[in-house]
């Protein structure tokens, strides 16, 4: 799986969606991302690129595009 | 009259995301407007959100005599068609984008705020009693129609302890961070206007940034979270934060652990600010007790002493007082905030007072020797799911007659409810469904695959028996 694939299957475990969906979401489309879908997402990414975000991009990730930029300063390329 | 905004005039009164900044003069202006639309003694529901036209029809309301039910405006629309069937409103209070969503076909009467007043066909359909000031739901998440019925008395007497125990004056002001249908919330509005301060309206989550740019740039000097929001807050590692402006955090809602109380607690120590743990309730008007901060560190755990005006308790199994520290008892509360009673249909709404300032809190708690009290346990069957009280059997009965398939029984803890099952193939429906059904994120549920729900010979749950 490469890395564009373990992200995307990132927010469709987190919120329980299909790849699809995944590609356009922003923060609260859908009722599961909300702030406590948030959190769930985060943590994640974290465990699963083995990395540690720092709260300004914590708080800055609204949409899956957004993350992909999020991932490139922590040495994760995304797609 | 309960709010007296004309006093504090020019004063701000709300600071919005928008920036937009409204003083006291203008919000009775837009509260009176919105209540001379609707007479005296009728019953509205309110689909609450932190936006002025939600806060201006809440005073405007209270100070007119309207008796408003407040409700999440995210609410389900069944469980809202459920509520009105049951307590038929005169007039329905909501933001405009909710009316077709909600597939509401009233007739609107005004609009204002992003809101509108929609005219339903009932009409004082029953006797409100003269003492009511205000409905809340307990646990509106499961659609359960049962009410809490508030006096301006009672809403009074809160708001007059919580602002001589928390100090607020005018200069102080509270970002929104809890819903204003949430009692603790609105507790927060109350003290807040009362004392001629203000308040910093967001919608925002504290999981976007825009959120913390409103809090630095409104000077906001305080805010409330339930144990959830504190777990957010140390994820978003809160201490390292410069928030120079903010000087007080409070607590309610729920048992925070011991491990994020103590965090906090040297926090603010370190930070020099104040956080205050405190306990209440939606049948105490809001809040009982608060801990004051500076034994945060040395009481950790303790939900403090009772507030101004109030008194705590502890009886048995028989109602005989347990007067040594550190023994057991149920926790029984009194004070001029006890709530009237409650409602669970429309008949109900011109009963009075029934529980003449004494209420039995369903804790059970401990003290010890400094006289502060230590929740320890719960006697019904109900769990917090981020601050929200959500009724087990209630959830039961929902997801029975939705899956009439599936045998089921609720259990687990705080902010992590379990769903036993016999039919693990419908799991994810199950979970989905009461995700949608009480607007909680899907996280706080756990479906668990059972070959059978342990039961009594006469068919009765036996929920001590079923795996943690």
């Amino acid at each position: 799986m490469d890395n564009l694939e373990k992200y995307t299957q990132a927010f469709v475990e987190a919120f329980d969606i299909t790849a699809e969906q995944a590609r356009t979401l922003k923060f609260q489309d859908i009722p599961a991302w909300d702030s406590v879908g948030h959190m769930g997402l985060i943590s994640k990414l974290e465990d699963d690129f083995g990395i540690m975000m720092d709260t300004e991009d914590i708080i800055d990730l609204s949409s899956f595009e957004k993350g992909k930029e999020t991932l490139k300063k922590y040495g994760v390329e995304v797609g | 009259m309960a709010w007296k905004l004309a006093d504090f005039g020019a004063a701000t009164a709300v600071l919005t995301q928008d920036g937009e900044e409204i003083t006291y003069s203008r919000l009775d202006e837009y509260a009176k407007t919105l209540a001379d639309k609707v007479s005296s003694g009728r019953l509205v529901f309110s689909l609450c959100s932190n936006t002025v036209g939600s806060l201006a029809a809440y005073v405007g309301f209270l100070n007119a005599g309207v008796v408003p039910l407040m409700l999440s405006a995210d609410i389900d629309a069944g469980i809202l068609g459920r509520l009105i069937d049951i307590y038929k409103p005169d007039f329905l209070w909501l933001p405009e984008a909710r009316i077709a969503q909600l597939a509401l076909v009233y007739p609107p009467k005004y609009s204002a705020h992003g809101y509108a007043l929609l005219k339903t066909p009932f009409n004082a359909e029953y006797l409100l009693n003269s003492g009511l000031g205000l409905l809340l739901s307990t646990s509106g998440s499961t659609g359960d129609p049962k009410l809490v019925r508030q006096s301006l008395k009672n809403i009074r007497a809160n708001t007059r302890s919580i602002i001589e125990c928390l100090r607020i004056d005018a200069s102080e002001r509270a970002i929104t961070t809890l819903p204003m249908n949430y009692t603790y919330g609105l507790s927060i509005i109350n003290t807040h206007l009362a004392a001629g301060a203000s308040l910093a309206l967001t919608e925002k989550t504290m999981m976007q940034k825009e959120f913390w740019a409103f809090m630095k740039g409104s000077f906001a000097t305080s805010f409330g979270g339930v144990p959830y929001t504190y777990e957010m807050l140390d994820r978003l590692r809160f201490s390292r934060m410069e928030l120079p402006h903010l000087k007080t955090a409070t607590q309610a809602g729920g048992k925070l652990s011991a491990e994020l109380h103590k965090k906090f607690a040297q926090w603010a120590a370190d930070a020099r600010k104040k956080f205050v743990v405190m306990y209440g309730q939606t049948e105490a008007t809001a809040r009982m007790s608060y801990l004051p901060p500076e034994a945060a560190l040395e009481k950790c755990g303790s939900m403090g002493i009772a507030i101004p005006g109030g008194k705590f308790c502890l009886v048995d199994a028989e109602d005989a007082p347990v007067e040594t520290p550190d023994s057991v008892g149920e926790l029984v509360y009194e004070g001029d905030n006890v709530a009237m009673g409650y409602a669970v249909c429309g008949e109900d709404l011109s009963k009075g007072d029934e529980w003449r300032g004494r209420l039995v809190t369903g804790d059970m708690a401990k003290f010890d020797a400094d006289g502060y009290f230590y929740i320890v346990g719960r006697k019904k069957r109900f769990l917090k799911i981020f601050g929200n009280r959500v009724n087990l059997d209630e959830t039961e009965r929902m997801i029975k007659s939705a899956f009439p398939d599936a045998d089921c029984a609720c259990g687990g803890v705080d902010d992590k409810l379990k769903i036993y099952t016999t039919a693990p193939e419908l799991s994810s429906d199950i979970l989905r469904f009461v995700s949608e059904k009480t607007g909680l994120n899907k996280s706080a549920f756990e479906a668990v695959a059972l070959a059978s729900i342990p039961k009594n010979a006469a068919g009765k749950t036996l929920y001590a028996e079923l795996p943690k």
